[in-house]
């Protein structure tokens, strides 16, 4: 007993080791493979490495007062990156829970209908959104709708797969006893399944929108507007101050989202036992 | 029978409450009704242009054969997309090329058909008639078949440039300097092997048989590596560069991934409340993983592109500074929950406190590690 128990230690431990062994080969030849296919080598880059943010924070102190009237200045630009995230989160999540009805089963849908609509979320899923604000901006020209009818799109898909798991987790005594009662089934919905939801389909969907606040950031580096065609422009001519007042507008708001609907959160959960 | 008394405060509870889901779904009405035109919707739905993206789509599934007649240089030639690479050699043309000394024609389906002999272009359009356009010195000539006064539809001519797009499935332009037609098809033309490649359009069978044989096509290698490496380097889709880029996308995540995970770990102990009992440390940690999470993976790139330039490990340092705020978050919530009596055990046997930690708490960590990496790895990716 006691012998085998030794064994099965020492296997652990081979094991063990093999893994960190495989890991430090990996990081190590991965490490040298990268370097060399890189233009500029990593320890040259080293020294540069504080370069670019010694240089933005120097000129953005030279401005002196006039930095913090930067802040007004690209005030709107913000406005419409939160308006994309916050309109695309509203339009995602509005048909993420069409979608999600289809997609449970035990909510009395066509058994055909499921498979259908899960692999549909999927493929919503699957496309990155800077691909499909490509295309869009393509199709549409350049500005903040394809960035928004993107994220609401990949929002759809990664909603939609969430809340149809929330779906599957209620209680489904309340649409029984609804049933029982002769409620059609769209009062099953909104009366049975709905109050059960809610609060997890509003945490989701605030986590969604922290989320989404990045994303419609990053887009407008491809030209979809809002503050990140701002920043992709100041850091091309290299404006330095402008680039800092950016980097910290975009960075307090996320922060300021985050900790706010992480609270909100935190609440719903305490409140309504949800699950997330 | 009994009266029951139900205290009035319930309805008035009904009452409100039955307001706020109406109030919240005007609110969000408003409020799209509002982004509506701040967004210009009205003018972008109006500017757009649907057909290109059709264009874009249907460069996935179809290609265009290009048949370029060059009236400056006399060149004439059919290529896939126009590249030199993938032109046909000259006794291979496609079958709906017609081409003598002096003169070729062109069927573009549908009816359609281009006629070239001495810069004098007949083109003719089912239910129309012929259009003939002459490429004199200095512009061209239109003439319109008789009876006709304009051009049919997807048609434009100006003294410098006829063109003309009738039909999804080809294309007409003509302008001073040459004669070009583009006929579209479905598939994916020259995916294993270009025109110059003796392997082209060989079957599975076939390429099979020559693959085995003993007979070399190429005396220097046996013929499964010729055939590989006709595939490999094929010019038009460029197989090999692509699946080192893909290789590279996956090193990038997996290095970055592993090194984001390795600097998180000892710093989430730092961010823990029940490791670090000093708030003013922790804040400060906590802000920091803020700090590199709120800036985004890109713009972390670019500011790494600056100091080391294009490649695969600008991708890295990017991936791994990103996920280190991100793995940083968790790890700390997951030692936050970790359970105290273990860590007691352990130290009631007189551990030494890095003992403590290998052996009371990390165990309790790692499934919620390995899954967490697991989970970047693949949003990496």
């Amino acid at each position: 007993m006691y012998a085998s128990i030794v064994h099965l230690e020492n296997q652990r431990r081979l094991y063990t080791g093999l893994s960190l062994a495989l890991l430090a080969v990996i990081l190590v030849s991965g490490y040298t493979t990268a370097d060399s296919m890189n233009s500029g080598g990593f320890i040259q880059g080293l020294e540069k490495f504080f370069d670019y943010p010694s240089q933005i924070v120097r000129e953005s102190v030279a401005k002196g007062w006039e930095f913090w009237a930067l802040f007004p200045k690209y005030f709107p630009a913000l406005i419409e990156t939160l308006n994309i995230a916050l309109v695309s989160t509203l339009v995602g999540g509005l048909i993420a829970v069409f979608l999600s009805l289809g997609a449970t089963r035990n909510l009395d849908v066509p058994e055909r209908l499921v498979p259908v609509i899960r692999r549909t979320m999927d493929v919503m899923r699957a496309f990155p959104e800077l691909i499909i604000a490509l295309f869009l901006i393509f199709v549409l020209g350049a500005s903040a709708v394809p960035a928004m009818i993107a994220v609401a799109f990949h929002t759809a898909g990664a909603l939609g797969k969430l809340f149809s798991e929330v779906n599957e987790n209620i209680d489904v005594k309340q649409t029984e006893g609804l049933k029982a009662a002769g409620g059609s089934w769209l009062q099953r919905i909104r009366f049975g399944v709905l109050p059960q939801v809610l609060p997890n389909y509003t945490s989701y969907l605030l986590l969604r929108l922290e989320i989404n606040v990045r994303a419609s950031a990053i887009l407008g580096f491809v030209g979809a507007g809002g503050i990140g065609s701002e920043l992709s422009r100041s850091i091309g001519w290299g404006d330095g101050a402008v680039t800092a007042a950016l980097f910290l507008m975009l960075f307090f708001t996320i922060v300021l989202i985050d900790q706010g609907s992480a609270k909100i959160r935190e609440n719903l959960v305490k409140n309504q036992g949800g699950l997330a | 029978m009994s009266t029951t008394v139900i205290d009035p405060r319930v309805f008035q509870q009904v009452q409100s409450q039955k307001w706020w889901p109406i109030g919240l779904l005007i609110t969000v009405l408003v409020y799209l009704t509002y982004a509506w035109g701040a967004f210009n919707m009205n003018d972008v739905l109006s500017g757009s242009r649907l057909e290109k993206g059709a264009l874009l789509l249907s460069d996935a599934v179809a290609y265009k054969v290009h048949v370029t007649e060059d009236l400056r240089r006399g060149d004439f030639a059919v290529a896939i997309e126009g590249e030199r690479t993938a032109t046909y050699p000259a006794d291979q043309t496609p079958n709906w090329v017609d081409r003598d000394a002096n003169q070729y024609r062109v069927d573009l389906a549908d009816g359609y058909q281009l006629r070239s002999a001495d810069r004098v272009i007949e083109y003719s359009v089912p239910d129309y008639g012929v259009i003939t356009i002459t490429v004199g010195e200095k512009e061209l000539e239109m003439t319109l078949p008789a009876g006709r006064a304009e051009l049919p539809q997807g048609m434009q001519f100006r003294p410098v440039k006829f063109d003309a797009r009738p039909v999804f499935g080809h294309r007409v332009q003509v302008s001073r300097s040459k004669i070009e037609s583009h006929r579209f098809f479905y598939g994916w033309e020259n995916f294993w092997f270009p025109f110059r490649s003796p392997f082209y359009g060989m079957s599975l069978g076939e390429l099979w048989s020559t693959a085995t044989e003993a007979k070399r096509i190429d005396a220097e290698r046996s013929n499964a590596a010729f055939i590989f490496d006709e595939f490999w380097n094929n010019p038009d889709w460029q197989h090999g560069i692509i699946a080192v880029a893909v290789l590279e996308t996956v090193m990038m995540a997996v290095l970055g991934t592993i090194t984001a995970a390795f600097i998180a770990l000892p710093l989430a102990f730092a961010a823990a409340r029940n490791f670090n009992p000093e708030a003013v440390s922790r804040f400060f940690v906590r802000r920091m993983f803020d700090f590199v999470r709120g800036i985004d993976m890109l713009i972390w790139s670019l500011i790494f592109i600056r100091a080391f330039g294009l490649g695969p490990l600008t991708g890295t340092l990017a991936i791994a500074v990103t996920d280190t705020g991100s793995f940083g978050k968790i790890f700390s919530e997951a030692m936050e929950n970790v359970d105290k009596k273990q860590i007691e055990g352990v130290e009631a046997t007189g551990a030494s406190r890095i003992q403590k930690y290998r052996f009371g708490v990390m165990p309790q960590l790692m499934p919620v590690f390995l899954s967490q990496f697991l989970y970047y790895m693949e949003i990496e990716l």
